[in-house]
């Protein structure tokens, strides 16, 4: 029996957990994806949003700010990669200038600290390669960019070291509740708990049915992004937007906090809960308006596209966050909602779930709590002498097993056997960028493969990109 | 800081013969750097046979070529390291490198020879939309996997691209057990040789579509489907021309990459067409002291041309050694116009140019009954037929010093593709 599970293990899931970890319960995480970040938080555009486009009044604008603020400070002991590169929402069209006064105000009265309008010479100066079109612009100092992946397992390892259990490729397909316990079946066994959170994303209507009576319907919007090659990683040092339209913020160009530049997000919304295919007609669209000055001064270079991908928001109609406990089933708590800025205010959201239960059943503060998080080495960050120091500990620190991102043995080996370890591909590549350079794979997959085998002791045939299904082969060759 | 003479940045096919022939040429310090764990680079993995027929006269595998190389450069006693990958180069030739044994450490070299070779186009570049799943491997890869390590990577199969290695593994996977189902080709032409087409895809009797690619995959964990259309022109699907094949392994040969992240560290200037350095007839780069030979100057067919130009490039970084690097004023430029796409080098200093200089190109679409002009300023010097030239097969002509010094007033040398004429 636990006290609490929470369905989800995304950046809202890993925040929450991470938030119930202070506190003597007994708590479980329950993921149908292989690893953290599987869904809704594996692809996003990365950023640390402000806040100024958010309705004042709204809880997304609360969470939003509130967020932000706690980003860049539990960064400081979850070291996570976060960076305050700042925002642009620039104006392109002279008669649409007024709308920047709209934000502006907005994100005053949303509480956003510092921002301020600029015109084309200032914003010029401090982007160049921003757009001749450019008339004015909002700048947002405290917006940033953050890895994703690398919050929720920041998050997801700290919980983990502090008690928490995850259980991943498992998938919750009821939950009842007999006598205020609620049963919660999987696909992997019953499991008991007295309270349930409800982290689940694009699922996260499906969750909350299985309790309530009050049916809400998520509504999946996909984005399709490219990613260029890491040679633009400094075509602009801020994140720039348009101005926001109805379906979002728009498609913006930004670096990565990998220092790669993505051009992103469409919004087209979907039925289907797992439609994360990409599509020729949106891709030729982003192609086209990163080729036709949209956002910058030269046309960007299409030969320097590595990849491209889609994720989905999950929408509600209203366009709010339901973060509240079910009005028809008592210890069940919903994160309804959770789409941009999500990512943001995920450990508001977390913030806000923890009080409300701890307001109900007042877990005691656990006396041995470990706020620190043992910080990931990437040797390319460090100085030669450090990393002649990490080699003479450990050779496999010599090693380089991706060329392109320059990782090595010794960083591949630390993702895998860290607490709630890689144990796919795609598990070693959000933990160490490994495969996410420019050959995309090509050289290291055999090399990544031989080591997740040797360190978990499992056949090669048993090693997948992401979890059951997705095997990378199919066996041996025929033996002569 | 330690020193060596010439610093060899790879120790496949390029890099072995650049540092056999720098050493004849005798030059004792000398350093070769492979990032693998064997020297022989990519031949290692291609098992077939068909390497060598140039030089040795005879059928080789890719490691048996290989290995002629290495047991030479062992007898040399030439030193090399394994495992070891170079971090950076400077424009002064100071190579840092890093391996498990020694960490990071700094060589300052007089000259040095890029020989990183090349790797393959991935499919994010190819901007193929639809789903992720596993199963979708460059060629390459999926080559490693079958003849290293002894893997399936599936075992029904659609490729995409004709490069030489998709080619190869068409039959290789045909040979074990599994169904390749179709080749898709989006040019009107292959990017393989004929030789390869003949006998990896028409004797097994699988289908080369030409002017058709994958417009979108499906499966969200393992591939389970491809779709495959026909192309314009403009390269684009044509609508209603779709065909669904249902595979679990698609294999990518769209084309391969020279390596130059590190050329690029050591302001090494590239060509836009080949994606390797522009170099002169030393094969030196715009960097004194600085050389390229291999697939990381421009990608060959034959490994034979590959040791021919590496063994040019070593002789040429063992003079810069030994007599140091002056360069005559007489500067002749190469153009390649009319089909022809480039050439390597693209500039002579006639002075420092050998007897009889090589010029290598490829050209850019299928010509049949055309012929190879070489033009000295506006006349045709050169004039040659050939029965069919395509942009998988690499071209030569030859230029002689004598014949160039002669000419009085000589700018520019250009190479084209003309009709023939008697």
């Amino acid at each position: 029996m636990y006290d609490v599970i929470v369905i989800g293990a995304g950046v809202s899931g890993t925040c929450i957990a991470r938030e119930l970890s202070k506190y003597q319960a007994n708590v479980c995480v329950i993921e149908k994806g292989d690893d953290v970040a599987s869904g809704t938080s594996k692809a996003n555009s990365g950023i640390v949003h402000g806040g100024y486009d958010c309705t004042p009044g709204t809880l997304m604008a609360e969470m939003n700010v509130r967020g932000n603020e706690l980003l860049y400070q539990l960064a400081e002991e979850l070291h996570y990669p976060i960076k305050k590169n700042g925002s642009l929402i620039v104006c392109t069209v002279p008669e649409e200038a007024g709308k920047l006064d709209v934000l502006l105000d907005q994100a005053n009265k949303n509480g956003v600290p510092g921002c301020r309008i600029i015109g084309k010479e200032e914003a010029l100066a401090m982007e160049p390669n921003l757009t001749d079109n450019t008339v004015a612009a909002l700048y947002v100092p405290t917006g940033g960019i953050i890895c994703p992946w690398g919050l929720a397992l920041a998050m997801g390892e700290n919980a983990t070291v502090n008690g928490v259990e995850f259980k991943f490729e498992t998938e919750v397909t009821n939950i009842e509740k007999k006598d205020d316990i609620f049963v919660v079946t999987t696909d992997e066994g019953t499991f008991e708990s007295k309270i349930v959170v409800n982290a689940a994303g694009s699922f996260a209507d499906i969750i909350h049915n299985m309790v309530s009576d009050n049916k809400v319907e998520i509504i999946n919007r996909k984005g399709e992004y490219l990613l260029m090659d890491k040679e633009l990683g400094d075509y602009f040092s801020a994140t720039v937007f348009p101005l926001p339209g109805k379906m979002g913020k728009g498609i913006l160009c930004a670096p990565t906090i990998h220092g790669n530049m993505f051009v992103g997000p469409s919004a087209t919304d979907i039925d289907d809960k797992e439609g994360v295919n990409t599509t020729q007609e949106i891709l030729d669209d982003l192609a086209f308006k990163a080729q036709n000055s949209y956002l910058t001064r030269t046309k960007l270079p299409m030969n320097k596209i590595i990849t491209s991908f889609a994720g989905l928001r999950a929408h509600l109609p209203q366009h709010e966050f339901i973060i509240e406990e079910c009005a028809d089933c008592e210890n069940f708590f919903d994160a309804l909602g959770i789409e941009s800025p999500g990512l943001t205010s995920s450990p508001a959201i977390a913030e806000r779930i923890v009080g409300m239960i701890q307001a109900k059943h007042n877990f005691a503060k656990k006396e041995n709590f470990i706020a620190e998080r043992e910080p990931m080495v990437v040797m390319e960050d460090l100085t030669l002498e450090e990393r002649n120091e990490m080699i003479k500990k450990d050779p496999r620190y010599g090693s380089i097993v991706c060329r392109c991102e320059m990782i090595t043995e010794g960083e591949i080996v630390d993702a895998v056997t860290r607490p709630m370890g890689a144990r796919t591909m795609d598990g070693v590549k959000r933990r160490t960028r490994a495969g996410m350079g420019r050959c995309q794979a090509g050289f290291c997959t055999p090399r990544t493969m031989e080591i997740i085998s040797r360190e978990l002791g499992v056949p090669m045939t048993e090693i997948s990109k992401k979890g059951k299904g997705s095997e990378l082969l199919v066996g041996k060759i025929k033996e002569d | 800081m330690k020193s060596y003479d010439i610093i060899i940045v790879g120790g496949g096919p390029a890099g072995l013969a650049a540092a056999i022939s720098a050493k004849k040429e005798g030059i004792d310090s000398i350093l070769m750097i492979e990032r693998d764990n064997q020297l022989g680079g990519i031949l290692n993995q291609c098992i077939h046979n068909g390497f060598g027929l140039h030089t040795f006269k005879e059928e080789l595998t890719g490691p048996e070529y290989a290995s002629r190389f290495i047991d030479q450069a062992l007898e040399l006693n030439i030193e090399y390291k394994l495992q070891t990958m170079v971090l950076d180069i400077t424009p002064e030739k100071v190579v840092t490198v890093m391996n498990r044994e020694e960490g990071v450490v700094q060589y300052q070299a007089k000259a040095v020879i890029l020989a990183m070779g090349c790797r393959e186009r991935p499919r994010g570049a190819l901007n193929i939309p639809g789903y992720r799943p596993a199963g979708i491997y460059s060629a390459g890869t999926a080559q490693r996997l079958v003849n290293m390590e002894g893997f399936m990577p599936g075992k029904k199969c659609v490729i995409l691209g004709s490069g030489d290695i998709g080619l190869i593994m068409a039959r290789r996977m045909t040979f074990e057990g599994a169904e390749v189902k179709v080749v898709a080709e989006v040019m009107p032409f292959s990017g393989g040789l004929k030789r390869n087409i003949v006998q990896c895809l028409d004797d097994y009797d699988i289908p080369l579509l030409l002017s058709h690619t994958v417009v979108d995959i499906e499966g969200t964990d393992r591939l389970e489907a491809v779709t495959i259309a026909e192309v314009g022109p403009d390269r684009k699907a044509i609508p209603g021309t779709e065909q669904r094949y249902e595979c679990d392994t698609l294999l990518l040969s769209c084309g391969l990459i020279p390596e130059n992240e590190l050329s690029k560290q050591a302001s090494v200037e590239l060509s836009p067409i080949t994606s390797g350095p522009i170099v002169d007839e030393s094969l030196e780069t715009n960097v004194p002291g600085i050389f390229a030979c291999g697939n990381v100057l421009h990608v060959h067919d034959l490994v034979d041309f590959v040791s021919q130009e590496a063994g040019l490039a070593g002789a040429n970084a063992a003079k810069y050694v030994k007599e140091g690097g002056e360069k005559g004023s007489t500067i002749v430029k190469i153009n390649a116009t009319d089909g022809a796409r480039y050439t390597v080098p693209s500039s002579i200093h006639v002075e420092n140019m050998a007897d009889l200089l090589t010029v290598r190109f490829r050209v850019g679409a299928v010509f049949a009954n055309k012929a190879i002009s070489v033009y000295f300023n506006d006349e045709r010097v050169q004039h040659r037929k050939k029965q069919i030239m395509a942009p998988g097969e690499m071209e030569s002509v030859i230029i002689q010093k004598k014949q160039v010094e002669a000419y009085e007033g000589l700018e520019t040398i250009t190479i084209k593709i003309e009709d023939y004429s008697k």
